[in-house]
């Protein structure tokens, strides 16, 4: 099959759809690779690297776009590239289908089948091929970059000859991948870094990139199943907004990095903390081209306000580098597809059946939802236990009967013992049954790794029939008895101390 | 001297003490105090027994309880971790030992003898359980140290028709019960010496038969066993606290030992009889593909190259005290920014925890050693597996080959990360003895030799650039 490399038609997007690098890939996985004249230059990737890689260059787009059995492209096609494609042609780009459904229509009507990129759903296995995490690494990074090179000093804090340097501090918000690679990149250049996120769980995450997480005292957590955040309550919102006005004085950059897929970006730097901010200070809007997180943000654009704070709207993109990434992404979602060999489009896939938003003339968006975040089972939980729920009726109707039966012959085996046995035993009995249950319900709260310990402390415990020996010494050396107890008195207290001290090293080292 | 009502309460206090004491060690912040409990509690027990009526030989009990507490001291302060479940197999050997004694002095007591009737049966016969669970005990913790320690080979020994002589043997021990009973004053004492030496013939039979993996289980059950041992005393001695005690340390065994069987997936019941249960019924699916190895310095590049990085440590870590270095290389990797984790398998080393206890030796911190199912969600993500010194706690048979012995124990599905190291001493297999398809992936690579020199050779390849 033959895959062609159309040279990206919009002005502004410096990526291509292949490196020479994942060209090589391509022709690994069998394919013929054809990328038109000047397709990689704006990403510094010349045409003789790709012809040396093994592509074949065409010099017109209409070409091109012709050529392939399958087009990789970084932006959605213009109208004027759509004419020149043709049924049952496969298409791999960023679509945007949420907001893009005259151009969902169009691409139908022509009978190509187009893969968004942007629409693969972020599920584990599809990790590979997320365009959107790959780049969103790459924005982070720059972020911080871009970020640094305008804000006039030092991230990290030095002690010179010429003076004390104090670090700067580093806000991001929304700990998603860019913002999660923001704070790696501003952490590993040595500012001080905090991060916010409506989501709980990802503290641990921006702790474990080198960020404290900052929170607010509301209760609520903004995890969905889709694995982007929910829109908060109006007190959450509140309380957000006082954080961020009191960090908006502290802070030297701000970096925001919060989107939602299909929608205007959520408005979270307002006015007047902007204008609470230091003169110098920046902030580097990642949501600039849907609205901006920034109410000042202008898209594309880089100014300084009035107050001397600079707000990014543009960033590079790293060309190369995302190139690279956006190749490697494409190459594996074809990997995923069967390569050129069996090379087919498996609706019932649960990434290409999301992603192939238009299909045999027709538009197949949106896809039905699929549950994502991994770290809240107890989501899935609920839904599985929908289905179940009569058979456990059931099952909790049998285990019943059991348990009756059970009961009805301890409670006659009791009846026959208490027949036989005298009263001093029964009342050591009723003391000894009473302490297996306690025993039962303690242990099973014991922790998993502090196993070894409770196994030591038991042990140490079991010690106590030192009791026995205790009780059966007399005052005369001469007797067995008394030799027989005196060995079980030393073997018991080896027991308690050796079991005891050896618990108590053992948990000395535990630390958190 | 304190009145026996006195006595009553300060053995009412003492159990609600060992409760406590067992109950602290619900987590990691509460398990010192939980320890603290404990030795109020036996301190508490022993004061208020020894001060009690009727107790004599002071000088004999002090002595002996001065020797005993200086051999604990030296013992417990000088075993190393690694050698732990040797130490308390040995531990609860003590205990069956300590039960045997006691049964033999309280037939002996001159206080039984004045028993009649019923009274005088029952406590003949509950002399006879409490010796007979003693000496199960005792030469079976005795053979569990053996072979933990490694003078006993680990394999287990089975030979056809051993349960029919168990119970043969059992059956046998009914008739010299009641033997025992009938026999007028001290004459049963004959029949008391053969069922001892019966049932030390089948604690050394029990344990005997049961494999190198399974020992864990092995340690939890004879765990088990020293407290329904010291509760057989308690009924012998009518001594509540015994009793108390003893079905608390009785029934907290019997669930370490369940749990541990969960996590094997094996019947409870057939670990305890011995060998593998019902065993394989087909031969093992061939293992096919190439084993890969690498030299210290590509796998160093392995790590250097990871984001994330898991380890998986097992037995071999233990034996080579490798917990010290991987200590210093997960520092190293966090402070390079890399997230790095530990998972461990319920049953990795040879004793419930003992993972655990061995990495908090080496002071790595509690909150990244994740057990099995937590690590499992997050594998396929993970760019880098280490295991160090696992082998069948990592093998994909036991998910996908139903002629594995092991098939069906939930393991560490380590080979869904994007790479695998495996370092191990040689390509043998691991204690369950089966093959480990996951050294043949293609993702995986072995890197042999002894785990503590591997890895301190892969940090002193990271700490070169």
């Amino acid at each position: 099959m033959k895959v062609s490399i159309p040279k990206e038609s919009s002005v502004e997007e410096q990526r291509v759809g292949a490196t020479p690098k994942t060209v090589k890939r391509l022709i690994k996985q069998g394919f013929d690779v054809y990328v038109e004249k000047g397709a990689g230059e704006k990403a510094n990737y010349s045409d003789q690297l790709y012809q040396e890689a093994g592509a074949e260059i065409l010099s017109s787009p209409e070409e091109t776009f012709a050529k392939g059995d399958i087009v990789l492209k970084v932006q959605p096609v213009s109208d004027a590239e759509l004419l020149w494609m043709k049924k049952d042609q496969v298409m791999l780009s960023y679509l945007y289908p949420a907001t893009n459904q005259e151009l969902l229509k169009k691409i139908a009507a022509k009978g190509v089948n187009a893969i968004a990129m942007d629409a693969i759903p972020r599920i584990s296995r599809a990790q590979k091929m997320d365009v959107l995490s790959s780049m969103a690494n790459i924005a982070g990074y720059r972020s911080v970059i871009e970020g640094a090179n305008h804000f006039g000093r030092f991230l990290n804090g030095q002690i010179t000859a010429a003076g004390k340097v104090d670090p700067a501090k580093v806000l991001v918000i929304g700990a998603g991948v860019a913002g999660l690679a923001a704070i790696g990149a501003a952490n590993s250049l040595g500012a001080i870094v905090r991060a916010f996120d409506t989501r709980k769980e990802v503290a641990e995450q921006i702790e474990s990139m080198g960020a404290s997480f900052l929170t607010v005292e509301i209760d609520e957590d903004g995890s969905t199943s889709s694995g982007y955040s929910k829109v908060m309550s109006k007190e959450f919102i509140e309380a957000e907004m006082k954080l961020f006005s009191e960090q908006a004085k502290e802070v030297d950059i701000i970096i925001t990095t919060a989107q939602i897929p299909g929608r205007e970006a959520p408005k979270l730097i307002m006015d007047y903390h902007v204008k609470a901010m230091k003169p110098g200070s920046v902030i580097v809007d990642l949501a600039a081209s849907t609205g901006g997180n920034c109410t000042l943000t202008k898209n594309g654009e880089i100014y300084t306000t009035d107050n001397g704070v600079t707000i990014i709207g543009k960033l590079d993109q790293l060309p190369a580098q995302a190139s690279q990434l956006y190749g490697n992404n494409l190459c594996h979602l074809l990997d995923d597809m069967g390569k050129n060999e069996n090379f087919a489009i498996d609706m019932e896939d649960a990434i290409v059946s999301r992603a192939m938003v238009t299909y045999n003339g027709q538009v197949n968006w949106p896809p039905e939802p699929l549950p994502v975040s991994p770290q809240k089972p107890h989501q899935e939980e609920s839904e599985l236990s929908l289905v179940p729920k009569i058979s456990e009726v059931e099952r909790s109707k049998k285990k019943t009967q059991k348990l009756f039966t059970t009961l009805t012959i301890i409670g006659l085996l009791l009846y026959l013992l208490g027949r036989v046995a005298p009263a001093e035993f029964m009342q050591h009995f009723t003391v000894f049954v009473l302490s297996v249950f306690v025993g039962w319900q303690v242990i099973w709260n014991v922790s998993h790794s502090l196993h070894t310990p409770l196994m030591a402390v038991t042990n140490a415990i079991s010690g106590i029939i030192i009791i026995g020996g205790l009780l059966l010494t007399t005052n005369d050396i001469s007797n067995p008895l008394t030799i027989i107890a005196f060995v079980a008195i030393l073997v018991a207290s080896i027991n308690i101390v050796g079991g005891f001290v050896v618990t108590h090293r053992m948990l000395k080292m535990f630390k958190k | 001297m304190i009145s026996a009502q006195v006595q009553l309460a300060s053995y009412l206090f003492a159990s609600i003490l060992f409760i406590l004491s067992l109950g602290g060690l619900s987590s990691q912040e509460s398990a010192k105090r939980g320890v603290l409990f404990g030795i109020v509690g036996m301190i508490i027990a022993i004061l208020s027994t020894v001060l009690g009526e009727g107790v004599q030989g002071h000088i004999y009990i002090i002595a002996a309880i001065a020797i005993a507490s200086l051999i604990g001291i030296i013992v417990a302060r000088k075993v190393e971790m690694t050698s732990m479940p040797q130490l308390v197999a040995i531990l609860h050997s003590f205990v069956g030992l300590a039960a045997v004694l006691v049964g033999f002095g309280s037939y002996m007591d001159p206080k039984t003898q004045a028993l009649t009737g019923v009274e005088h049966n029952i406590h003949l016969v509950e002399i006879f359980i409490g010796v007979f669970i003693g000496a199960i005990t005792f030469t079976g913790s005795v053979i569990a140290w053996g072979k933990l320690e490694g003078k006993i080979r680990s394999k287990p020994l089975v030979y056809p028709g051993r349960h029919l002589v168990n119970i043969a043997l059992v059956i046998v021990c009914a008739i010299l019960c009641w033997m025992f009973l009938v026999a007028p004053g001290t004459d049963g004492m004959m029949h008391l010496y053969i069922m001892t030496a019966i049932a030390s013939f089948i604690g050394i039979m029990l344990v005997m038969a049961i494999g190198g993996a399974d020992m864990p289980v092995v340690v939890s059950m004879l765990n088990s066993y020293s407290g329904w041992a010291a509760a057989a005393a308690g009924f012998m001695l009518g001594n509540d606290l015994l009793i108390v005690t003893g079905a608390l340390v009785g029934s907290s065994g019997a669930i370490l030992s369940i749990i541990m069987c969960e996590a094997m997936n094996r019947s409870f019941w057939s670990v305890i009889f011995g060998g593998f249960g019902a065993g394989p019924t087909g031969p093992a699916k061939e293992v096919t593909g190439e084993v890969t190895s690498v030299n210290h310095q590509e796998a160093s590049q392995l790590v250097k190259d990871a984001k994330s990085v898991v380890i998986v440590p097992g037995y071999g870590m233990a034996v080579a005290k490798a917990q010290f270095p991987v200590h210093e290389l997960i520092q190293k990797l966090k402070k390079d920014g890399k997230e790095v984790r530990f998972g461990i398998h319920p049953v990795a080393g040879r004793l419930p925890g003992h993972m655990n206890v061995l990495l908090a030796e080496a002071n790595v911190p509690y909150d990244i050693v994740l057990e099995m199912e937590e690590i499992n969600e997050d594998l396929p993500e993970t760019d880098l597996v280490m295991i160090i010194g696992a082998n069948d706690i990592v093998n994909p048979s036991a998910q996908d080959d139903e002629n594995s012995p092991i098939y069906g124990m939930p393991v560490i599905e380590a080979w869904k990360a994007k790479n695998v190291i495996v370092m191990k001493r040689s390509m043998a297999t691991g204690y369950a003895g089966v093959q480990n398809p996951l050294f043949f992936k293609e993702n995986t690579d072995m890197l042999y030799g002894d785990a503590k020199d591997s890895v301190s050779k892969i940090n002193g390849f990271l700490l070169e650039n």
